[in-house]
C-alpha cells in the first residue's frame, strides 16, 4: 500500500478533483506561486492555467463575495486561507450570504464553496497566526464543518467536500501536514457526516480532533502498557456531528474526555458532552474531562506555548485522574520530555 | 427607440407599489423590515432599459425597484413582503432578500456592500468573453465606506469584468448625513479612478440622464470594456426603513425635502412627456388604472396564500446532494 504525506493527499485531492471537473476553481494568496500553500497547490497552475489555479488580491472578505458569485456562474470554488485567523477577514460574507445563501433565497440557489483553513501552532505563530476557531462556523447553521485526521481522509474528504452542494469549512491541523499514511491513488469519497474509532477499548473513551487524534493516541499506547485500554474517536465531522459513535462507545465505557484544539470554553467538548447528557443522564460513571486551549490568546514565547497548548501528558493526566490510576506519576513521567514542545517533531525547524 | 411611454409606466408603477405597500403597512400583516424607494424611482427605470433578461442584477436593502425594473415578478414580491410560502423566498427572507432567477434579478440582501463582489464573481469566466452578459449592482452611499465595496472594484478591474457599479446617492445612511461620513469635495464617482475604472455621476432624478449614462457604460462593458462606477444622485422620501415621513427626527430640514420634492423624477418625465404631447390625462388615466389592477391582484394573491407550513423549518438549512 502506498503511503503519502497529508499535504500529498491534499494536493491529490485537488489534482483529481480539477481533472473531474471542469468548473472546479481554486483561489487564495499564493495558490499558484512558488509554494503553493505548504505544497498543497504547488504547480496546479501548470496543470490547469491562473484562471483556475487563481491568486487573489489580499481581499479576503471581497473574494469570498467573489467566490460566492462564481456559484452563479457554476463553479465550485475551493478558497483557501494558509491561517484560519485570516478567514475572520471574511466574516461577513462567510456567515451572513455564503452560510445563508440557500435558505434564505428559499432553497432556490446553493453556494457550494470548500473553504480549506490552516490551524498553526508553536514556533511562536503567537495571537494572530495559531487559532482554531472550528466552534465559530459550528455554531452558523448552513455550513459544514470537518477535520480530517489521516492522510486518508484528507484526500477523500476534499474530494467529497468539493461534490458536495452545501458550503464546507475544512480546518487541517499544519502539524498533521508532514504526518504519512495509507492513501489510494485513486480518487474516493470518504462521507462527510462519520466520526471514525481509531481504537478499540473498554476503560475510557478519548474524542478528539485533528491533531489531538495524534496526541491521544499516542497517550492510549502508554496507558496500554499499564493495562489501560482507550477507545480513541476520530471525530473528523463537527458539523454534522456523528454523536451516535461517540454514545455508543461511552455507553461501553462509562468514562469521556473530549481533546479539541481548539478553546476549551463555549467549545466542541461542551457541545458534545451536553448532547450525550441530554440523551442519558446516567451515562458516565465519573466526571468527563475537557482539554484543549485556556482562555487566552495564543502567547508566543515556547515558555508560554509549553503551557497553553495540551500534549498527550495532559490526556494521560486526565485518564488518571478520571480512572483513579495509583500509576500517575510514572505515567506522567514517562509521557513527558525535555525537548522544545512548539514543534511536532525535529523535522520542523520553522519559520513555516 | 426607446418607448417614452413604456419609461414612464415603469416607474409610476414602483412608486404605485411603494404607495400601496405604505398605505397598507401600518394592518401590521407585511411584518417585516421594509425599505421603500419612493422618490428614486428613476435609476432603476433607466439602468434596466439597457439590460437582458440574461443579464444579471443584484441589490441592496432597499431593492423593491430594482427588482420591479428588471422584471421581477410583482406577486412573488408582495407575497414574499407578507411571509407566503408563495413568495420569491418562500417566506424565509421577506422584503430583504428578493429574487427572480428567471428575470435575472439574482439577489437582494441587506448587509451593506454584500451583494456587491457577488456580482463581480458571477460574471467571472475561466474562458473570458464566454459571454457577453453584464451585472450590475446597486447600493447606495453608505455601502462605499464598506471595505468590500474597494475590494470588489479592485478585483473588478484587475479582471476587467463587465459589471456596473451603481451607487445610488440619496445623502444619508440610515439618519448620518454624507457630509459626517465621507472627505468634503470628493464625490464617489472619484473613488472609481483610483481602480482604474471610469466613472461617472448624474442627476438621478432625470431618468433621460440616468438612461444616456447607464447606456453607455452597459454597451461598453457587454463589448469588453471592463467596470464602471456610476454614481447618481438622488433622494429619499420616507424614513430609512418603514412607511412614513420622518421629518420630525430633525437630522434633515424641511426646506432640503422640499427642494427634493420638487425634483419629483416621475412628475419631471411627466412635465416633458406633456410638452412634447406623448402623455395626456386620458393615456395617464389608462396607465394608472392598469397598474392599479395589476398591484390589486398581486395584493390579493399575496393575502390569500397560505403561509410556510411550520413544520418545514428546517427546510433549505443544507442543500441535497
Amino acid at each position: 500500500m502506498r503511503k503519502i504525506k497529508y499535504f500529498e493527499a491534499i494536493h491529490e485531492a485537488h489534482y483529481q478533483s480539477m481533472q473531474a471537473d471542469d468548473n472546479v476553481i481554486i483561489l487564495g494568496l499564493g495558490v499558484p506561486g512558488p509554494t503553493g500553500i505548504f505544497g498543497t497547490t504547488k504547480g496546479l497552475v501548470d496543470t490547469f492555467g491562473k484562471d483556475r489555479v487563481l491568486d487573489m488580491p489580499s481581499s479576503e472578505q471581497g473574494m469570498t463575495g467573489v467566490a460566492l458569485g462564481m456559484t452563479i456562474a457554476g463553479y465550485k470554488p475551493v478558497m483557501i486561507h494558509m491561517r484560519v485567523d485570516f478567514s475572520t477577514l471574511a466574516m461577513d460574507q462567510m456567515v451572513n450570504q455564503v452560510a445563508k445563501w440557500h435558505f434564505m433565497y428559499g432553497g432556490k440557489m446553493n453556494a457550494p464553496i470548500v473553504f480549506r483553513m490552516i490551524i498553526g501552532r508553536g514556533w511562536g505563530q503567537g495571537p494572530q497566526h495559531s487559532q482554531s476557531l472550528q466552534a465559530w462556523f459550528a455554531h452558523i447553521p448552513g455550513f459544514k464543518v470537518i477535520m480530517p485526521t489521516t492522510a486518508y481522509d484528507a484526500k477523500g474528504m476534499l474530494i467529497s467536500a468539493i461534490k458536495d452542494n452545501s458550503p464546507v469549512v475544512i480546518f487541517e491541523h499544519r502539524w498533521l501536514y508532514n504526518v504519512d499514511g495509507i492513501v489510494p491513488k485513486d480518487p474516493y469519497e470518504v462521507n462527510l457526516d462519520k466520526a471514525k474509532v481509531m481504537l478499540e477499548g473498554n476503560d475510557i473513551t478519548i474524542v478528539a480532533t485533528s491533531y489531538m487524534v495524534l496526541e491521544a493516541l499516542k497517550a492510549a499506547e502508554l496507558l496500554s502498557k499499564h493495562g489501560i485500554k482507550s477507545e480513541v474517536i476520530d471525530i473528523r465531522s463537527i458539523v454534522p456531528l456523528d454523536i451516535d459513535t461517540i454514545y455508543t462507545s461511552v455507553k461501553k465505557t462509562r468514562s469521556l474526555i473530549v481533546a479539541d484544539t481548539g478553546t476549551v470554553n463555549f467549545g466542541i467538548s461542551a457541545e458534545i458532552i451536553s448532547r450525550l447528557i441530554e440523551m442519558d443522564h446516567s451515562l458516565l460513571n465519573n466526571l468527563p474531562k475537557r482539554i484543549g486551549l485556556p482562555f487566552c490568546p495564543s502567547p508566543t514565547s515556547p515558555s508560554l506555548a509549553e503551557k497553553f497548548f495540551p500534549r498527550s501528558k495532559d490526556i494521560i493526566l486526565a485518564v488518571c485522574d478520571i480512572l483513579e490510576l495509583d500509576e500517575k506519576n510514572v505515567l506522567v513521567k514517562e509521557s513527558d520530555s525535555k525537548h522544545w514542545h512548539d514543534v511536532p517533531d525535529s523535522s520542523f525547524t520553522g519559520p513555516y | 427607440m426607446v418607448d417614452l411611454i413604456n419609461l414612464f409606466e415603469s416607474m409610476l408603477r414602483i412608486r404605485m407599489v411603494e404607495e400601496t405597500i405604505a398605505e397598507k403597512y401600518s394592518e401590521q400583516e407585511m411584518r417585516c423590515p421594509t425599505h421603500f424607494c419612493l422618490g428614486q424611482e428613476a435609476i432603476p427605470v433607466g439602468v434596466s432599459i439597457h439590460l437582458r433578461k440574461a443579464d444579471y442584477v443584484y441589490s441592496g436593502h432597499r431593492s423593491h425597484g430594482h427588482y420591479l425594473a428588471k422584471g421581477g415578478s410583482l406577486k412573488a414580491m408582495i407575497s414574499e413582503i407578507y411571509g407566503k410560502q408563495t413568495g420569491c423566498a418562500l417566506g424565509r427572507g421577506g422584503s430583504q432578500h428578493l429574487n427572480d432567477l428567471d428575470a435575472g434579478f439574482i439577489a437582494s440582501a441587506p448587509i451593506l456592500g454584500g451583494t456587491i463582489p457577488i456580482a463581480v464573481g458571477s460574471v467571472y469566466s475561466i474562458n473570458s468573453n464566454v459571454n457577453d452578459r453584464v451585472s450590475v449592482v446597486y447600493f447606495g452611499d453608505g455601502a462605499t465606506e464598506e471595505g468590500v465595496f474597494h475590494e470588489a472594484l479592485n478585483f473588478a478591474s484587475v479582471k476587467k469584468l463587465p459589471v456596473i457599479f451603481v451607487c445610488e446617492n440619496n445623502l444619508y445612511s440610515v439618519h448620518s448625513s454624507f457630509d459626517v461620513r465621507q472627505p468634503k469635495d470628493r464625490n464617489i464617482s472619484d473613488i472609481g479612478p483610483a481602480h482604474k475604472i471610469p466613472s461617472f455621476r448624474g442627476n438621478g432624478n432625470d431618468i433621460e440622464e440616468v438612461m444616456e449614462i447607464a447606456g453607455n457604460a452597459i454597451n461598453t462593458a457587454r463589448d469588453g470594456g471592463g467596470p464602471f462606477l456610476l454614481e447618481f444622485m438622488t433622494y429619499r422620501w420616507l424614513e430609512h426603513c418603514g412607511p412614513n415621513e420622518d421629518l420630525h427626527l430633525s437630522y434633515r430640514t424641511k426646506e432640503e425635502m422640499d427642494e427634493w420634492l420638487a425634483n419629483c423624477p416621475i412628475r419631471l418625465f411627466e412635465n416633458k412627456l406633456r410638452e412634447k404631447n406623448i402623455l395626456s390625462d386620458k393615456i395617464r388615466v389608462e396607465i394608472e388604472e392598469k397598474i392599479s389592477d395589476e398591484i390589486n391582484s398581486a395584493f390579493e394573491y399575496a393575502k390569500n396564500s397560505p403561509f410556510p407550513d411550520p413544520q418545514t423549518l428546517f427546510n433549505y438549512t443544507y442543500p441535497k446532494n
